[in-house]
């Protein structure tokens, strides 16, 4: 379930499919904001990239946004063995390409598919969105939320943004698919989506678990001591035993030579 | 005469194709390291992972003889075997070099190889097999090292390595099991991405038991090569044993993953339409059903030819298994149907053509098998008469 308290002091965004117009500025906004090239012409039609990291994608007459979740539990966070991502203090997943070794776990393991690489460079860095950090550290919105000329993405405080989407859920029943986007899905993200329609029908995969998901590692991680101690002891103890075996057999049998020897 | 010649324009074919090998492998390794893994791989952002992390599975996973051999000959004490604790442990060591050198090709930036030392991140599968293949590797560096010392006579090293060999097999024991069952656990965090008939809670355990039996079947196929081309041979004693610990280890691994299937209720997947079912059942049945069969039918059991066949067969399965859990069961959730690039190919065959080398180059050179002849084991050749007109064996008398 959502956890409340993790979320408390923290900073998000909210999607609303059913007020984005389309206009492509949260997309414009992006890119301007953080430095990236024109990548195409028609801004429907790109995907995200490492140039590019956020979308505006057309299904019928309805329009879907694709960034980064941010989630709150991340899962890159938790994969990578260098620790080159981070949960910022309040919601920002940032990424280090200083730290990176470029294994692409995080990219395997990402819930919502979102981490992108620089193949064609020979120092490959991941890119997606920040959350705008370095706006929402000065007290500001992010890029994309400034940008929007409806109220179809929102910046602002967590708390106020879940109760902003139930509060259009429930005023306009009619107009919503009834599910926040993000809230359960990979143990609750600071990013939330509310759409008119299923949200499979919008792009996002309906077979995110509804948990979070480093404890799928950490219940695995969490044997090892046991897999050690055990291991150690029984093969110490085998060690042992087997040895004192062999020692007992050679005895017994040196034993029943002495006495065959004996005999004759 | 006549074999002479042939023996010959052999030697000179391999040879060949190794020139070939190195060339390209040379080449395709520039590719990659000039103009990045964008140009020399297939990879891409649906699909970071392929051949090479399959390839990475696959290395480690036929190293697995390395520490079961170890353990059954100096923790079990059953001296039968030590006589291959050596190739085994040259094996492990080999292929732990392999896949460190490939792992190291396919980080994005290798360069920085050696941060996990320092930077650590322990809820990470990742960082865990990192320090697993350092900690391990350094214990088949000290398992090994008597081979190498003995030839110079540099007793007093020796003399150390023995007093601490026990403790340090143990520890090799226990990397080798962590290790080989982390590269299953690396994708407990991707439920939604991985097909059903691969995604288990008990992935880890099922890479386990799998590398036992390839480990086991790896050692069995090299004395195969070994007898070809050294003469040296493994006696029909040692290489049942080994065969009955390939059988435990496929029927096990068999057992527990229908049982698997069976608690999470995935038999309807076993039978559904689909490129993945075929996938899995081929690995079944190369991996589990042909060797079982093999190893069941008595004629065969006693003789080389059937014990060779089974290995060869379950190393077969278990790398159609790695590649079908990290390829095959995730192309249905990346929309994207990878087949790895000529450059990903190469640096491939060529590590393989190294590894190979290196092999040959230290069994010439050191005493890694006992000196014992293939055809003083009178009884397994007399066992073996019905067989003869097999190509195999009668390469194997020449």
């Amino acid at each position: 379930m959502y956890n409340v308290e993790l979320a408390g002091s923290q900073q998000g965004l909210l999607f609303d499919a059913a007020e984005c117009i389309g206009c492509g500025n949260c997309y414009e906004a992006c890119k301007k904001e953080n430095n990236l090239p024109e990548t195409n012409k028609d801004f429907l039609k790109d995907h995200l990239s490492n140039s590019t990291y956020t979308v505006v994608e057309e299904y019928g007459d309805m329009y879907a946004r694709k960034m980064c979740m941010h989630c709150l539990e991340p899962t890159c966070v938790s994969v990578c063995p260098v620790g080159a991502f981070e949960k910022t203090e309040f919601g920002p997943v940032l990424y280090d390409a200083e730290k990176c070794i470029g294994c692409r776990y995080c990219m395997q393991a990402c819930p919502h598919n979102i981490p992108r690489y620089e193949w064609s460079s020979t120092s490959p860095r991941v890119r997606k969105c920040v959350l705008c950090y370095h706006r929402l550290k000065n007290g500001q919105i992010t890029a994309c939320a400034e940008a929007c000329p409806v109220e179809a993405t929102l910046s602002g405080k967590l708390d106020d943004l879940i109760a902003e989407a139930k509060r259009r859920i429930k005023e306009s029943p009619d107009k919503y698919y009834p599910h926040i986007y993000g809230q359960e899905e990979a143990g609750g993200s600071n990013v939330l989506i509310i759409s008119p329609v299923p949200f499979e029908q919008l792009g996002y995969s309906s077979k995110v678990p509804k948990v979070s998901m480093p404890d799928f590692t950490s219940k695995a991680m969490e044997k090892i001591p046991t897999v050690v101690s055990v291991g150690g002891i029984f093969l110490t103890g085998m060690y042992w035993l087997t040895k004192r075996k062999n020692q007992i057999a050679k005895e017994r049998r040196a034993h029943l030579k002495d006495e065959i020897n004996d005999e004759k | 005469m006549k074999l002479m010649m042939k023996n010959n324009f052999k030697l000179s074919f391999w040879k060949i194709i190794s020139v070939i090998i190195a060339v390209l492998g040379i080449y395709s390794l520039a590719v990659r390291f000039v103009k990045g893994l964008g140009s020399s791989t297939n990879l891409s952002d649906n699909v970071p992972w392929g051949l090479w992390i399959g390839f990475d599975f696959i290395g480690v996973g036929l190293a697995a003889a390395g520490f079961t051999i170890a353990a059954v000959a100096h923790i079990f004490n059953n001296h039968k075997y030590e006589s291959i604790a050596r190739p085994a442990i040259l094996t492990a060591f080999i292929g732990y070099m392999m896949v460190v050198a490939l792992l190291i090709i396919d980080l994005g930036k290798p360069e920085n190889f050696w941060h996990p030392l320092v930077m650590w991140n322990v809820h990470s599968v990742m960082f865990e097999i990192t320090w697993c293949v350092i900690c391990y590797s350094t214990v088949l560096t000290i398992e090994f090292a008597p081979v190498i010392l003995e030839k110079f006579n540099l007793t007093k090293i020796q003399k150390f390595i023995k007093k601490i060999t026990v403790p340090v097999i143990i520890c090799g024991v226990l990397f080798s099991t962590l290790h080989q069952s982390s590269f299953g656990s690396l994708y407990l965090i991707v439920p939604a991405k991985v097909y059903p008939l691969w995604y288990s809670s008990y992935l880890p355990l099922h890479f386990f038991i799998s590398c036992i039996a390839a480990g086991l079947s790896m050692i069995i196929f090299e004395s195969y090569l070994c007898a070809r081309a050294f003469n040296r041979g493994l006696n029909i004693n040692i290489l049942s044993g080994l065969a009955k610990g390939v059988f435990a280890a496929v029927v096990i691994g068999a057992v527990f993953k229908f049982a698997d299937l069976t608690a999470d209720g995935k038999i309807p997947f076993l039978f559904a339409q689909a490129n993945e079912t075929y996938a899995f059942w081929l690995e079944i049945i190369i991996g589990t059903v042909v060797p079982v069969f093999i190893l069941t039918s008595h004629k065969l059991k006693v003789n080389r030819t059937g014990i060779y066949f089974a290995s060869i067969f379950a190393i077969s399965g278990f790398i159609l298994n790695r590649m079908n859990v990290c390829v095959t069961s995730l192309v249905r959730s990346s929309g994207e149907n990878y087949r790895p690039s000529f450059e990903e190919i190469s640096i491939t065959l060529f590590l393989v053509l190294i590894a190979m080398l290196a092999f040959k180059l230290i069994v010439e050179n050191f005493q890694v098998f006992e000196k014992e002849k293939h055809q003083t084991d009178s009884i397994s050749a007399k066992q073996e008469i019905f067989s003869k007109n097999l190509i195999f064996n009668k390469q194997n008398e020449c």
